[in-house]
């Protein structure tokens, strides 16, 4: 009998080799083999998502019916059961902490139909008039993909020094040189932080747009849009009746994509605002990241994230639902 | 013989029937203004970056100039000394690097074990994992590094404050985008293949390196870039999970600026060095970049 | 196939252990103990310039206390944004340095976490004595009526910074002593084109710093005497908006300076564009962008009116950095060495000349280097007429809410839109409630 052992540390794995050629392998052999082998495959995959990530979700998630303040922090089993007492602050709208949390989820949701909306049809568009060969479009499509692949913190270092109120190159544009307002405007605080924030998003974001929607342009065939360049549809009824639909697919998982990451995104509004977001652009991240670390009230900032893990389960399988749906009707 | 004469051509005009083919003129003028305005919208943070690198002191704390007053390179040269930046390089290198390669790697064997076996909790796999995607960094942030510190009290492995803790990390958050990607690609390579190197005798990982890994090249690569520049600019798990000697650039870049006069010509040299890896890996390998999310988009 | 079997298992074992061999640092942790007596982690806080500058100071009194004690010292500067992050994470994980400095106004909320070692008399007997160390630093150093967390290090105090050059072109011949004559005195100055007065709009805790003082003047204070957090009483109320008005109503700060967090207003004091800067223990910052101790004059910061003095004439908090000592350090007699080290006499007057700070150790003040007139103003106001920030458990929760009321304050303030008393009410009530009730 052939055994397969298998140590979760490194893999290994033992079996008897198959005489080569033998395509009547003993059954037994066989099957056990193909039954463990999958299991062996994702087992790497399955300890690192247990540890890094399932695990301390669940650690969190008891946290979070914990009063884990700095008083507790040192040795976090000993901390006081709460109850719900962080989800009822969390969401008591009318108190100022689920007040502060609830106008901050409204920013967000703003924020990431925004981001996503413009970085969609920015990247569209592009992909789109970058379909035909001319001359340059290498080039600038290599120059496109340079906002997506800077690293955050540089990218986002580089708008904060031009978004800088006295000496920034926007203010510098906008004022001293198109007078276009009559005195420099703040970016980094202020209403105009969250133009500010949609803008860097969108700078970084839409390359990525581009980049998924131009690999699904690639596979529509060309027999499609000649067919109905000679029936005599224009431009964009060809984009409309051709291009889209069969986009579909592609876009239905990028602006999913997109949404989660635009939602979840940290990165962005800390290196732009650093540890205390302006009120206008008040991302949910920095929000609950205020709320726990900066201000040592680990309970409740746990007892916010799960709430935020709530919504984007419920948003994504809406959409899911809604989009498996669609493609149902569609193949009608 | 006459070479044959052509039929005089009618001059081009504006009426001109153009061939259908052709993009009507309205759609070519509407292209050139989409994409100057855009190339502007690129360009311009991209110019500054450079040229604030290059100017002296003077030029950026002032009024902000188009045109340095001069060139200089200085910049370059205090950007090793202010911060010790080439420490946070090698680190930031190990780090990304390490987790690439074990990101790659143990993606493409979950990939390959969804593509292509049907098992019992295939399904509740692929679920669990993509949907890690939507889990919020803040919520296991403070567990994941009071679980590495456990860990590391109980084995004597350090993982808290260690880069072996970060790779550890980094490599998962890039996981489930990695093995979702990889299954479409995978999936788009017939498994006639597979069933032949099967007959001939392989063992399936045999089939797994010697046909489908070579047909997923360009999936792969796409892949590894993803997870390459995930791990280069994460800035919150660093920000808690590394100290002075294992410090990443994400974090490190931060030390400019809490100086008490904000160098913003060495922040941008530093930008940019920092960059130009992560920016010409990327332009280099752009070409496997479409071609490889191609078949997992679709997907 | 067993080759390529065999290199597939190859490469995940060498991945794994290259990923177990790149991990470096950190350390086991345990109760406090004496394992590792010939060791010391210390963490030090950003005084001067920069982070090198920091470590061009400490590393020979190190090597020196090496020499003295056979103790290696490894010395870590961490950045003022990461420090109380990183002190956190210790406390959390247990595992941090031995030594390390906080800022004093965080002794109470670090005391209540428990992670820190407390003085007792007997552990003050080890480093000579609690009456060695002068009164006002003392008050800095945890809750009252509780044994201090940590042992005071730096002194400083907020003083007026002034441009003799700016004030003489515009015809000033002394430095104001009242809020009005700085306001009158910036009518002149704005006049010559000079901006007047700077202030670090974004920056929570310099935010909390003045208003602090402000709420002294005019005699209420941000706690009630229980700890409880009291941010909308009239006096409270009055005091923030009398900070915000320099910039709303009396507009001596430039509405620029509401953005400003990475103390950018030094910078626009050394370059001269700004004639007046209220800032702690500036001299050595001045120098390193420039400025020499000549082309600036020092004064007490101006009070409501009259001199400065206790009560409602206060016109400084007790600014400071405390050295504290890990409960969970390995070395807790190394520790105290270093304590006692960094606290003697000697020490006391490197470091603090370093820094152009004061030494809160009785006998190091006395020392002539700190009796040039810039330190003697620090020196007269923190001895009298400096106050405590409220050492309570919230501290550090109090100065992100107020701060951000304040810094929002700023905002509306640079916008252009009305500072009344109503809303610097209503955004004070906003931070009061977001304080912890228990």
């Amino acid at each position: 009998m052939t055994t397969t052992t298998a140590s979760a540390d490194t893999g290994e794995r033992t079996v008897r080799k198959n005489s080569p050629g033998a395509a009547r392998s003993p059954r037994r052999t066989g099957r056990i083999r193909r039954i463990g082998l999958p299991y062996l495959l994702l087992l790497p995959a399955l300890l690192l998502e247990l540890l890094v990530h399932l695990v301390p979700m669940v650690i969190g998630i008891v946290m979070s019916f914990k009063e884990l303040t700095q008083f507790y922090i040192r040795d976090w089993g000993t901390a006081p059961w709460s109850g719900f007492d962080n989800y009822k602050v969390s969401l008591d709208f009318n108190a100022p902490v689920g007040d502060a949390l609830l106008h901050s989820f409204l920013v967000t949701v703003g924020f990431t139909l925004l981001s996503v909306g413009l970085c969609w049809l920015i990247g569209t568009a592009a992909a789109v008039f970058m379909q035909d060969t001319f001359r340059g479009r290498g080039l600038l499509r290599a120059l496109f993909l340079v906002p997506y692949a800077l690293p955050v913190y540089a990218a986002v270092i580089t708008w904060v020094f031009m978004f800088q109120h006295d000496n920034g190159l926007v203010n510098h544009v906008l004022h001293d040189q198109l007078h276009l307002t009559d005195k420099p405007s703040f970016w980094l605080i202020g209403d105009n932080s969250f133009v500010a924030l949609l803008v860097v998003s969108v700078w970084k974001g839409w390359p990525f747009a581009f980049l998924i929607v131009m690999a699904g342009l690639q596979n529509i065939p060309k027999e499609l849009y000649e067919a109905a360049a000679l029936d005599g549809a224009g431009m964009l009824q060809q984009i409309r009746r051709i291009t889209l639909p069969s986009l579909r697919p592609v876009n239905q998982v990028l602006i999913l994509v997109l949404f989660l990451w635009t939602f979840n995104d940290f990165n962005t509004p800390y290196v732009l605002f650093g540890k205390a977001a302006p009120e206008a652009a008040d991302l949910i991240s920095v929000h609950i990241y205020q709320a726990s670390f900066v201000t040592w009230n680990f309970g409740t900032g746990s007892a916010m994230s799960v709430l935020l893990l709530l919504f984007l389960l419920v948003v994504t399988g809406v959409y899911l639902l809604l989009t498996s749906r669609g493609r149902k009707t569609a193949d009608v | 013989m006459s070479s044959t004469t052509r039929a005089p051509q009618p001059p081009l005009t504006s009426r001109t029937p153009r061939s259908p083919m052709a993009p009507p003129r309205s759609f070519l003028w509407s292209r050139g203004i989409f994409l100057t305005l855009l190339t502007v919208f690129v360009l311009v943070p991209v110019y500054v970056m450079i040229s604030s690198s290059l100017k002296p002191l003077a030029d950026v704390t002032g009024k902000f100039r188009w045109l340095p007053s001069g060139l200089t390179f200085r910049p370059y040269i205090d950007i090793w000394s202010t911060v010790p930046l080439a420490r946070y390089f090698v680190n930031s290198l190990v780090v990304a690097g390490a987790a690439t390669i074990c990101s790659v790697i143990i993606a493409v064997f979950s990939a390959y074990a969804v593509s292509r076996y049907n098992f019992r909790g295939k399904r509740v796999f692929t679920v669990t994992v993509l949907s890690t995607q939507m889990f919020p960094g803040i919520l296991f942030l403070l567990p994941l590094f009071l679980l590495y510190v456990n860990i590391g009290n109980a084995t004597g492995i350090a993982l808290f404050g260690s880069r072996g803790g970060l790779i550890l990390t980094y490599l998962t958050f890039s996981l489930p985008f990695s093995i979702w990607m990889l299954i479409g690609y995978f999936d788009s390579v017939p498994r006639d293949l597979d069933e032949a190197a099967l007959v001939d005798g392989c063992g399936p990982l045999g089939a797994l390196f010697r046909i489908v890994v070579p047909a997923a090249i360009p999936g792969i690569v796409a892949v590894a870039v993803y997870a390459f520049m995930t791990a280069w600019g994460e800035v919150l798990f660093a920000s808690v999970m590394t100290n002075d000697t294992t410090r990443t650039l994400a974090v490190g870049l931060q030390g400019y600026s809490t100086l008490n006069d904000v160098y913003w010509n060495q922040i941008m040299a530093a930008s940019l060095v920092v960059s130009v890896p992560v920016v010409a890996g990327f332009l280099l390998l752009q070409r496997y970049l479409v071609t490889g999310l191609t078949a997992g988009a679709v997907k | 196939m067993r080759s390529i079997r065999a290199a597939a298992v190859g490469a995940v074992t060498m991945s794994l252990a290259l990923a177990a061999s790149a991990c470096g640092g950190g350390s086991s942790t345990g109760g406090g103990s004496n394992d590792s007596p010939k060791t010391l982690t210390y963490w030090a806080s950003n005084q001067g310039a920069s982070i090198e500058v920091d470590k061009k100071v400490l590393q020979p009194e190190l090597d020196k206390f090496e020499k003295q004690t056979g103790i290696k010292v490894k010395l870590e500067v961490v950045p003022w944004s990461d420090l109380l992050n990183r002190i956190l994470t210790a406390t959390t994980s247990g595992q941090g340095p031995d030594v390390l400095n906080i800022g004093n106004t965080w002794s109470a909320s670090l005391q209540a976490t428990g992670a820190l070692l407390p003085w007792d008399a007997k552990n003050f007997e080890k480093i000579g004595g609690k009456d060695r160390f002068v009164d006002s630093a003392l008050g800095s150093t945890g809750a009252e009526g509780k044994d201090p967390a940590a042992v005071p290090l730096y002194s400083m105090a907020y003083a007026l910074y002034y441009n003799k050059q700016i004030f003489a072109d515009a015809g000033i011949a002394k430095p104001p002593v009242t809020w009005d004559e700085l306001i009158a005195d910036g009518k002149k100055i704005s006049a010559k084109g000079k901006s007047v007065l700077g202030a670090e709009g974004s920056n929570l805790s310099e935010n909390i710093h003045h208003v602090f003082v402000f709420g002294k003047q005019h005699g209420a204070d941000f706690f009630t005497p229980d700890g409880k957090a009291d941010f909308t009483s009239d006096g409270v109320v009055a005091a923030v908006k009398q900070y915000v008005d320099l910039m709303a109503k009396d507009k001596v700060i430039p509405t620029g300076n509401a953005e400003y967090a990475q103390n950018q207003s030094v910078s626009d004091f050394a370059k001269g564009k700004q004639a007046m800067l209220l800032w702690q223990s500036a001299a050595a910052n001045l120098k390193s962008q420039g400025m020499s101790e000549d082309q600036y004059g020092i004064a007490p910061v101006p009070v409501q009116s009259g001199t400065p003095g206790t009560g409602n004439q206060v016109n400084s908090m007790v600014a400071g950095i405390n050295l504290a000592v890990f409960k969970n350090s390995h070395n807790l007699d190394g520790a105290t060495k270093f304590v006692k080290f960094m606290t003697s006499d000697e020490e006391q007057k490197v470091l603090n000349t370093a820094y152009s700070s004061i030494p809160p150790v009785k006998a190091a003040q006395e020392d002539s280097a700190f009796t040039s007139p810039s330190n003697a103003v620090l020196k007269d106001t923190l001895a009298k007429s400096a106050s405590a920030l409220p050492q309570v458990a919230d501290e550090s929760q109090f100065e992100t809410a107020v701060g951000t009321a304040v810094k929002e304050l700023f905002a509306d303030a640079a916008a252009g839109r009305p500072v009344t008393t109503e809303s610097v009410k209503a955004k004070l009530q906003k931070a009061q409630q977001q304080m912890p009730t228990k």
